[in-house]
């Protein structure tokens, strides 16, 4: 060759790395595990130093994880870690309330003795998850993690991709996974616009103790200003989510403790006995915001990064984990046909497979927050006969309670327990 | 020669990263190609891989394999080989072919042998091969006999050529010619010429005439409404692929 050197100029042979994952949070750990358990290599890209997340006081949420999850984090080997501190879900009561009045006569039953697979899903805190993914993604070979890493820009050319990060270092890879969040930079670089809406709501979380044990049993209480959920956590402890107003949910916060749960107790009722808060209160405003499409050249979206819901359904993480496992899939049967993965002809195959199953999940959440967070007499009366309906109903009750445990559709292998 | 070192003329290097993005667009000219790929590629590794009992969970699983891409076009299978570890020889008897291959390998970071030759060359010259990919190609050769035992040639004992082409019938007639050249315009009319194609029975005849054994063959089948290529055991009715082995 005439210029040996103009090849070498314009492009490297090989990348840095096979995969970079920006962002620590659960679903960036889960996915580097599932790519590196099918032989990538795989750098994880966390703004937070390592060991913030596992911290009692980073994050209140607790995540009522669908039992096609649950089979995801075993099937990646972080189950064992987490399952001490897990609940299994074993009943989801459903009804629509009242501040005052507490649950309504019309009562939807979840129960899993109605389905074969076992539990419904398992409670898990947020830190016990984080800490569980942070140890696992440590331990394995083929996974690094720059903590206290950002980036600050992102190039393809040919086929690399380049991140940049803000101590300057570069990092070249075949695939830019974002697993950012709501506000996942990994898309606005690539340029793929959002839409959606403010709620005008704000869940308040925390951890509360009762007087009497919650026997594995999940609520949802549907209030006017919006719902408030009571989830089992190990020993006589619950997580609520409660949505307010955004304006009221702060006014609320702001309470001292006693004030807190003097405005809580109508909401949550007696059937629990006393309750008092049990650890750090925190809110969540809540937002819905879908990225136009979920890949670009070299680049795919990956849990709120794609799709930010409503918490309503508890669906948030489950539908990450779904996308972790799908594209995860994708991904390693590309590998193993020899295919230049990162290519946007085997991405939009992910694409395809998850956002008809979002889009869906996003007009049921849209449409349960609207029928139910308000307080019209005519749909309150809608949305108690249609309770009692389902609840009359068993085929139909099997078929939510299958949904609700998240065995329903085309199910990537990873979450029914299968490696790839 | 490496990816490194590359033959094409640097001032013609434009024009063929052009003519590369173009055999690489799987929305462009070459769509077709780019949908059967998943499939013939599935086929592919899973042939290999239990001919020569790999696992293609592996890394480079075919590393120390030697292969012939025979047709190879702008790269579309023998990069994929190459990635999996084998050592590549991509033929093409279009000489416009091989450099848009070659500037597309370099992109890719991959090192493959692409020559201007044709398999009856290869085999005159004593080239050996593990394994000889010879797909959609049988159906374009002047004398399919001489040109499969050249094919037979050119394998080593105990070495494995996965060779696919079109069936001959009023459907194949309709879907490959009628319904992928005229009506979807997916090929360049008169791509195929239908008299041309080749029944899996007279295939199999051939292959068997050439010194190979039939080992395996399958039909790819489009579902217009999943728009998508799969491998079926039972419908061979237009695009099949068949396996067969030279003795070891």
């Amino acid at each position: 060759m005439d210029n040996p050197d103009a090849g070498a100029q314009k492009r490297s042979m090989t990348t840095d790395t096979d995969i970079v994952i920006v962002g620590g949070g659960l679903n960036g750990p889960a996915l580097a595990l599932a790519l590196g358990d099918a032989g990538f290599d795989v750098t994880v890209i966390d703004a937070l130093q390592a060991g913030a997340r596992g911290e009692d006081a980073f994050d209140g949420r607790g995540y009522a994880l669908a039992l096609a999850s649950q089979r995801l984090l075993k099937a990646i080997g972080v189950w064992g870690a987490v399952a001490e501190n897990s609940t299994p879900l074993l009943e989801i009561r459903i009804s629509d309330g009242k501040p005052g009045t507490g649950p309504g006569p019309f009562v939807l039953e979840f129960d899993h003795a109605e389905i074969d697979e076992g539990p419904m899903g398992y409670m898990v805190e947020d830190r016990f998850l984080s800490r569980a993914l942070a140890g696992a993604v440590e331990a394995h070979p083929r996974v690094t993690v720059l903590s206290g890493e950002t980036v600050v820009a992102q190039a393809v050319e040919g086929s690399t991709a380049t991140v940049t990060l803000a101590s300057g270092r570069t990092l070249s890879a075949r695939l830019i996974v974002g697993c950012d969040g709501r506000a996942s930079g990994t898309a606005r670089r690539a340029g793929i616009d959002r839409w959606g809406h403010d709620y005008g709501q704000t869940a308040l979380v925390c951890a509360i103790a009762h007087e009497h044990p919650h026997h594995g049993v999940a609520h949802q209480f549907f209030m006017p200003p919006g719902p408030l959920a009571i989830l089992p956590l190990p020993g006589n402890r619950s997580s609520i989510v409660w949505t307010e107003t955004t304006e009221d949910a702060a006014r609320v916060h702001a309470l001292d403790e006693a004030l807190y749960l003097d405005h809580l107790r109508p909401r949550f009722g007696d059937f629990l006995g006393d309750i008092s808060i049990a650890g750090e209160r925190f809110t969540y405003p809540l937002n819905l915001t879908v990225a136009e499409r979920f890949v670009d050249d070299r680049v795919a979206l990956v849990g709120d990064a794609a799709h930010g819901m409503h918490p309503i359904a508890g669906q948030g993480l489950n539908a990450g984990l779904k996308d972790v496992g799908a594209l995860a899939e994708i991904l390693t049967l590309a590998k193993r046909r020899g295919e230049d993965f990162g290519r946007r002809d085997v991405l939009d195959r992910y694409q395809q497979w998850r956002r008809f199953d979002v889009m869906q999940m996003v007009l049921a959440t849209e449409g349960a927050n609207r029928l139910f967070s308000n307080d019209n007499p005519i749909l309150r009366v809608a949305r108690d006969v249609g309770l009692g309906l389902i609840n009359a109903m068993p085929g139909i009750r099997r078929g939510f309670i299958r949904e609700a445990a998240g065995l329903t559709g085309d199910l990537p292998k990873l979450l029914e327990g299968r490696q790839i | 020669m490496s990816a490194g070192q590359t033959t094409v003329d640097p001032s013609e290097v434009a024009k063929f990263e052009a003519m590369a993005a173009e055999w690489w667009d799987p929305t462009g000219k070459f769509k077709p190609l780019h949908m059967m790929n998943p499939v013939r590629l599935d086929y592919i590794t899973s042939q290999i891989a239990a001919e020569f009992g790999r696992d293609l969970s592996d890394d480079k699983p075919f590393a120390g394999l030697r292969i012939l891409d025979i047709g190879c076009g702008g790269g579309l299978l023998s990069e994929p080989m190459a990635r999996l570890g084998a050592d590549v020889v991509g033929a093409d008897a279009a000489e416009r072919n091989i450099p848009v291959a070659q500037v597309h390998a370099e992109q890719s970071g991959l090192d493959i042998d692409y020559r201007f030759t044709t398999a009856e060359a290869l085999a005159v010259a004593g080239e050996q091969f593990d394994v000889v990919l010879n797909m959609e190609v049988v159906e374009h050769v002047a004398d399919p006999l001489s040109y499969l035992t050249a094919c037979q040639q050119l394998l080593k004992p105990g070495g494995l050529m996965v060779c696919s082409t079109i069936n001959r019938n009023p459907k194949s007639f309709m879907v490959a010619i009628v319904g992928a050249e005229h009506v979807m315009r997916w090929l360049p009319k008169g791509t195929h010429e239908w008299d041309k194609f080749i029944t899996p029975d007279e295939l199999g005849n051939l292959i068997t005439e050439s010194g190979l054994r039939l080992v395996d063959k399958q039909g790819f089948v489009f579902n217009p409404i999943l728009w998508s290529w799969s491998i079926s055991s039972r419908d061979l009715s237009v695009n099949y692929v068949t396996a067969s082995v030279k003795a070891a």
